[in-house]
């Protein structure tokens, strides 16, 4: 699914070269929950741009479905993550004057998918990340944290991507809605197959995924399966 | 993305700041309201010059005497030269085909008396033609008649104004006698009223059989002025080339610099009047249109502001997937959008406006319907125009940079 060979990244302010990356190298198959895991200042953002396709790496080689899209054009980038990913953000990013459902729709409008059809894709969403119809009419900005993070991520869903991309999801939530909202990516990895890539600097958020991959200091410590895994039930 | 998506998209965003987008349209309603009123006032001014004009009669051409010819002396005014006759009158109707109707006439004003009542009024010594050229009406009774001219009678037309001043009011002039230079006319019709043509008035008149006039009060066969009128238009400048050929050669004039008579086509003061009138519409149109280009870069610094606070949402739309293009088109959407409706709103304050000058100022406007759809097209053109940089820059925002914008 994932192929990152040798990805460096060097960020250039003036004379100064910043190394974001160096020689990171790692795969995530389908059906994955990986957690990258970091400092701030380790690179996982940088790691998380270049996987989401919102950056090309400075060299090394990035495979999505098998297609190596490292020296793609800014339009062919777009299409990528039109067609193949799912972001997540932690300050959701949803349009405050739009309603739940509209949010959700917003990528098929991208995708070029005709009105009726939309609807539908969307409401299976919601209905997927566990929200309910009553919400479906209100405004984004009228709804709580925890619902509005369960909009962006089934925003994220209706492309139907090959890789659900989470930034720290829990990161503007409490811990209670913290867990619902990670409670509700382990369903959509388990019943739905879902892969997800989930970017957090926090060790129990992480614990949540099947995979942890820790980063410092743009280098990859350590890639191992998560032992310790917190199943929410 | 479609169409429909794009307008939704645009009308939302806009819906959201019903203040700063109404305040920001409100440059534009203003600029092309006063297009459009500034636009009607104009064409209003033009087409009453026209109108007067053509109400002296279509398809004309004037001839009229010039200087008096011959070196040193004391010289007239132009127009004032008896070089005109009879004779060239009648041999313009003779000897062109294109001149269908030939109508010399006799002008001089005298003091004229009826009953108890006098006034000094202008007399117009001319032929039956003369009413089919210059558009006479009758309210009562007959124009003068070929026969008319043939017996010399002594008969009258009188215009209304004339008629109210020597009868009054309400009064049948028709039968009734008036004494022009102590001798009597009988009135024989009445004209309609016609108003002011802005070339004296043809309500204060009297007209009488050329030959009449010739032989009783001017004792001579001089005249004022020749109107031919013909059938087509385009003929018009033929036959002034025609005319003006035949009356050198009947005065036996070898320079055309050195005629003593002018020939005026009805088309050119037409046209010069016309052009007056569009210069004077462009330089009110010009100056209104100052207004709604201080109404776009309204539209420009609000759509700037506009992008600066989407900033997030812009990085949003480009990672799930939207084009430069989308981002693009749906700001100047927006800006376009605005445009339009301040356009929309600007034509019915500039209809408003036109219609109070007109009843308030007794000014005659027009809209007409190309300034309209004018308006409609510089609005939009606006839009486009001023929403093309902001548009442009939201399309460039990188969208990590954009989705981190605090």
């Amino acid at each position: 699914m994932i192929t990152a060979k040798n990805i460096t990244k060097i960020y250039k302010t003036g004379v100064i070269e910043t190394h974001a990356l160096r020689n990171v190298s790692f795969a995530v198959e389908e059906g994955e929950f990986v957690a990258i895991m970091g400092p701030s200042g380790s690179g996982k953002s940088t790691l998380m741009h270049i996987i989401g396709v919102l950056d090309n790496p400075t060299s090394g080689e990035y495979f999505l479905d098998g297609k190596n899209i490292s020296k793609l054009s800014e339009k062919d980038l777009a299409d990528i993550r039109k067609d193949k990913i799912g972001f997540v953000f932690q300050s959701f990013n949803l349009l405050p004057r739009a309603t739940v459902l509209r949010n959700v729709m917003l990528p098929l409008v991208y995708a070029n998918v005709d009105k009726e059809e939309r609807r539908k894709i969307a409401e299976k969403a919601l209905l997927d990340v566990g929200l309910s119809e009553d919400h479906w009419l209100h405004r984004s900005n009228e709804i709580s944290g925890g619902q509005m993070q369960r909009v962006a991520i089934a925003r994220a869903l209706v492309n139907n991507p090959s890789l659900i991309l989470a930034d720290e999801p829990t990161g503007n939530l409490d811990t209670q809605t913290g867990e619902m909202v990670m409670k509700t990516f382990q369903q959509l990895n388990i019943k739905e197959k879902h892969t997800i890539v989930l970017i957090t600097h926090d060790q129990n958020v992480a614990n949540h995924a099947k995979r942890i991959i820790e980063i410092r200091d743009g280098v990859i410590q350590k890639d191992q399966k998560n032992k310790k895994q917190i199943i929410i039930k | 993305m479609i169409f429909s998506d794009l307008l939704e998209e645009a009308f939302s965003a806009l819906t959201v700041n019903k203040v700063r987008s109404g305040l920001t349209i409100l440059g534009i309603v203003i600029g092309i309201g006063s297009v459009i009123a500034m636009v009607a006032i104009g064409q209003g001014a033009q087409d009453s010059i026209q109108d007067s004009i053509k109400s002296i009669g279509s398809n004309l051409i004037m001839v009229r005497p010039g200087f008096q010819r011959g070196s040193g002396g004391v010289r007239s005014g132009r127009g004032s030269a008896q070089t005109l006759t009879q004779k060239d009158a009648d041999s313009i109707a003779k000897e062109i085909p294109l001149a269908q109707s030939v109508a010399p006439e006799i002008s001089r004003s005298y003091q004229v008396t009826a009953k108890s009542k006098n006034t000094n009024t202008r007399t117009i010594g001319t032929v039956a033609l003369y009413s089919k050229i210059r558009n006479i009406e009758m309210e009562t009774g007959s124009f003068i008649s070929d026969q008319n001219v043939r017996s010399l009678s002594r008969v009258a037309v009188i215009g209304p104004t004339t008629a109210l001043d020597l009868f009054g009011e309400g009064s049948n002039p028709i039968g009734n006698k008036i004494r022009i230079n102590r001798i009597d006319f009988t009135i024989i019709g009445v004209t309609k009223a016609k108003g002011e043509s802005g070339f004296g008035s043809s309500d204060d008149i009297i007209y009488l059989p050329i030959s009449t006039a010739q032989r009783f009060l001017a004792n001579d066969d001089y005249v004022s002025m020749i109107s031919i009128q013909t059938e087509n238009q385009e003929e018009m400048t033929m036959l002034q080339e025609q005319i003006t050929e035949l009356l050198l050669r009947r005065h036996n004039i070898g320079d055309p610099t050195l005629a003593d008579f002018s020939v005026v086509n009805q088309a050119d003061i037409v046209e010069t009047a016309s052009s007056i009138a569009k210069t004077f519409t462009i330089l009110l149109a010009s100056i209104a249109g100052i207004s709604l280009i201080v109404g776009g870069i309204g539209i420009m610094n609000m759509m700037l502001t506009t992008v600066t606070e989407r900033t997030r949402e812009i990085g949003l739309r480009k990672a799930i997937g939207a084009q430069k293009r989308d981002i693009s088109t749906q700001f100047l959407m927006e800006s376009v959008i605005l445009t339009f409706f301040g356009g929309l709103i600007g034509i019915i304050l500039g209809a408003g406006i036109s219609f109070a000058v007109e009843k308030l100022a007794n000014i005659s406007t027009n809209i007409s319907l190309s300034s309209v759809f004018l308006a409609f097209c510089v609005s939009a053109v606006i839009g486009i125009v001023f929403g093309y940089y902001p548009a442009k820059r939201a399309a460039g925002f990188n969208p990590i940079e954009a989705l981190r914008y605090e």
